[in-house]
């Protein structure tokens, strides 16, 4: 699951010029500075595909946190089954109706409220495992980057490593070992992702060690941890933000993808993967089943590779040569 | 080309022996009792004590570690508890199942995902370009197993219910018995698992033919009056490939894994489905073999990769 080089052609191309050049007009009259992150921003909020994107990631969001009020207005708890109303004579589940408005799972619980405390975990699995991931590799990259040499060495190569495990195959013996939780599921996607924005960073630290301006504050006599999280750090967080972003979405399938092989968060609480894995048996006689958290799980990661790509689009403006060629 | 071939041995080396420590003191050593584990919930005190025993846990463990590469390194891989097969031939007769379907969605999802890239490439911001794009983020963006199952209950499910038995729904058929049995079980769990990964490649392709056409030696090679074909395809091509064969060797782990869960979905009998059964059946020994196999298989195979893409960029076996 690495983090590709998936580009936004869509946002790029409906938004050809930032807004600074729109604006030049208004610019003529009183000529006014703008820090690099205030263009981004400019160009981020000028694009369709990343306010959209935003606006389902705010929802979604909001769905998660508001789960225990949508289940009371519903009437029905996430684990509560009703085998009388939500099966039908036969013991399969009931189809979208007035009670169940998104139909009935295998064991007569509530779709609807599943699928919404569902997004908890995939949105924490998604968020923390992305930021420890690339908390890690930043520290990793920067350090091996900065200091190169043997200690360059060691950690590109223990980063290589990591790059060559079969990964999904650790997970399952290592959750084989512990037993399945979601604090397991999320160590086990940051510890398998840290390396790639590792060798990213290492590379930008590699080519950042060399300027003018970290060698003025070595002249200045600044220490080699000021030089890191002081001079360095700054150049590197719009990658990093980037990364994050993306990162989001793989960890969030990832996540998914352990929960359906039953590897993930243990059941009875709902995950959009356990509940995909619950549905398998029975996709020939209850599609709901299958198709809202399926569709849940798919909006979500794919607001968020939206939104990661056209931030990367607006904090990378170089980007925008590829579309001109 | 001698000293890189050399090194790039030794660092695959150097793989397998991490991940043999790493499997090793995961299994072995702390923080469980693998004698415990391996007896079962209800084993009595004295039968821990024989496991322990048998198993020579009760040996130093650099003694214990010895032993047990030595058995690997003989391909003995101990014994299944389920009916005490011997671990080997068991990985044996699962390994076609998930080579073959390992070997035509990495195939199909080359030639998708560079197909779509060039294509996207050539014309740039036309409506073919738009389409790959969305479709590039759409399938990047569908997790296998999701993808497995719509395919499932489209392609299956509603044609089998319309009346057209195009496709099976599970199962697997041996290539050597029935060629077309085969294609035709596969070809659904082939797309489920390439398009995902396609999706990275049109997007990988795209960018680097995009790049690689603008230099100055295609320029050349046009104004020397070659077909437009022939450019892209002999000279651009070529050179835009190069990343595309770095990033396969590193998504062939993401292969595997994808290959497990494919395997889950569409009921086929590899060792991504036994390795999911071994661990609800605790069964310890199976999922050590599975995954000393599946290293294995990925450290050779990156070496294969490495040594493809030397013989591509000239420049590689210098660094």
């Amino acid at each position: 699951m690495s983090v590709s080089s998936i580009d936004p052609a869509q946002s790029a191309l409906s938004a050809p010029e930032p807004s600074t050049f729109g604006e030049e007009g208004e610019a003529a009259k009183e000529i006014q500075g703008r820090s690099p992150w205030q263009l981004a921003w400019a160009r981020l909020r000028q694009d369709k595909v990343a306010i959209g994107s935003a606006v389902v990631i705010l929802l979604i969001t909001l769905v998660a946190i508001g789960a225990p009020l949508i289940a009371h207005l519903v009437g029905h708890g996430p684990g509560d089954t009703y085998p009388f109303i939500g099966e039908d004579s036969y013991g399969l589940p009931i189809g979208p109706n007035r009670t169940f408005l998104l139909g009935a799972d295998d064991l007569g619980r509530d779709v609807l409220v599943r699928v919404v405390y569902g997004a908890r975990v995939s949105l924490i699995a998604g968020v923390v495992a992305s930021a420890l991931a690339v908390l890690a590799g930043g520290i990793v990259g920067m350090l091996a980057g900065y200091f190169g040499t043997a200690v360059d060495t060691a950690l590109s190569r223990f980063m290589d490593v990591i790059l060559s495990f079969p990964l999904l195959l650790f997970a399952i013996a290592l959750v084989s070992l512990v037993g399945p939780s979601l604090t397991v599921s999320i160590a086990v996607i940051a510890f398998f992702s840290w390396a790639v924005v590792g060798r990213i960073v290492r590379g930008q630290t590699l080519s950042l060690r060399e300027k003018e301006f970290v060698e003025a504050a070595r002249s200045l006599g600044a220490s080699d941890l000021r030089i890191i999280f002081v001079d360095i750090l700054p150049n590197l967080v719009a990658p990093l933000i980037v990364y994050a972003t993306l990162l989001i979405p793989a960890s969030i399938v990832f996540e998914a993808t352990l929960s359906f092989l039953g590897l993930g968060v243990v059941p009875p609480t709902p995950t959009w993967g356990n509940m995909l894995s619950d549905s398998l048996p029975y996709y020939k006689v209850a599609w709901w089943f299958m198709l809202f958290p399926g569709g849940a799980l798919l909006i979500t990661t794919l607001a968020f590779n939206l939104l990661g790509d056209s931030v990367r689009d607006a904090l990378d403006p170089r980007y925008a040569r590829l579309f001109k060629a | 080309m001698g000293a890189f071939l050399v090194r790039r041995v030794l660092f695959g080396l150097l793989v397998l022996w991490i991940i043999s420590v790493v499997v090793f003191v995961m299994f072995f050593v702390a923080p469980h009792d693998p004698a415990r584990l391996l007896a079962g919930r209800q084993a009595t005190a004295s039968e821990i004590l024989a496991i322990r025993h048998n198993l020579g846990l009760d040996r130093p463990i650099l003694e214990q570690y010895g032993s047990w590469v030595w058995k690997l390194v003989h391909g003995d891989l101990g014994f299944s508890y389920r009916g005490s097969v011997p671990v080997r031939d068991l990985l044996g007769s699962r390994i076609p199942v998930t080579a073959s379907l390992a070997f035509g969605a990495a195939v199909i999802w080359l030639v998708i995902g560079v197909g779509a890239g060039v294509l996207a490439a050539i014309k740039p911001r036309t409506i073919a370009d738009r389409l790959v794009t969305f479709f590039a983020l759409f399938f990047y963006s569908m997790p296998t197993f999701l993808l497995g199952l719509f395919f499932l209950f489209f392609f299956f499910f509603k044609l089998y219910t319309a009346g057209f038995h195009l496709f099976p729904g599970s199962g697997y058929v041996n290539l050597k018995d029935d060629p077309l049995g085969w294609a035709d079980h596969l070809i659904l769990p082939w797309f489920a698992l390439a398009l995902v990964t396609a999706a990275v490649y049109s997007r990988l392709t795209r960018g680097t033919m995009l790049d690689v056409l603008g230099e100055d030696y295609i320029r050349t090679a046009r104004s020397k009056g070659i077909s437009e074909g022939r450019v892209i395809v002999r000279h651009a091509l070529r050179s835009a490939l190069t990343p595309v064969v770095t990033q396969f060797g590193i998504d062939l782990g993401a292969l595997l894994g994808g290959a497990i869960v494919t395997e889950n979905v569409f009921g086929l009998p590899g060792l991504g489905q036994l390795a999911v059964q071994s661990i609800s059946d605790q069964n310890l020994p199976v999922i050590i073999g599975i995954v000393i196999v599946a290293s294995l298989f990925i450290v050779v195979a990156n070496m294969c990769v490495d040594l493809l893409y030397a013989v591509l960029d000239p420049r590689v076996r210098l660094t």
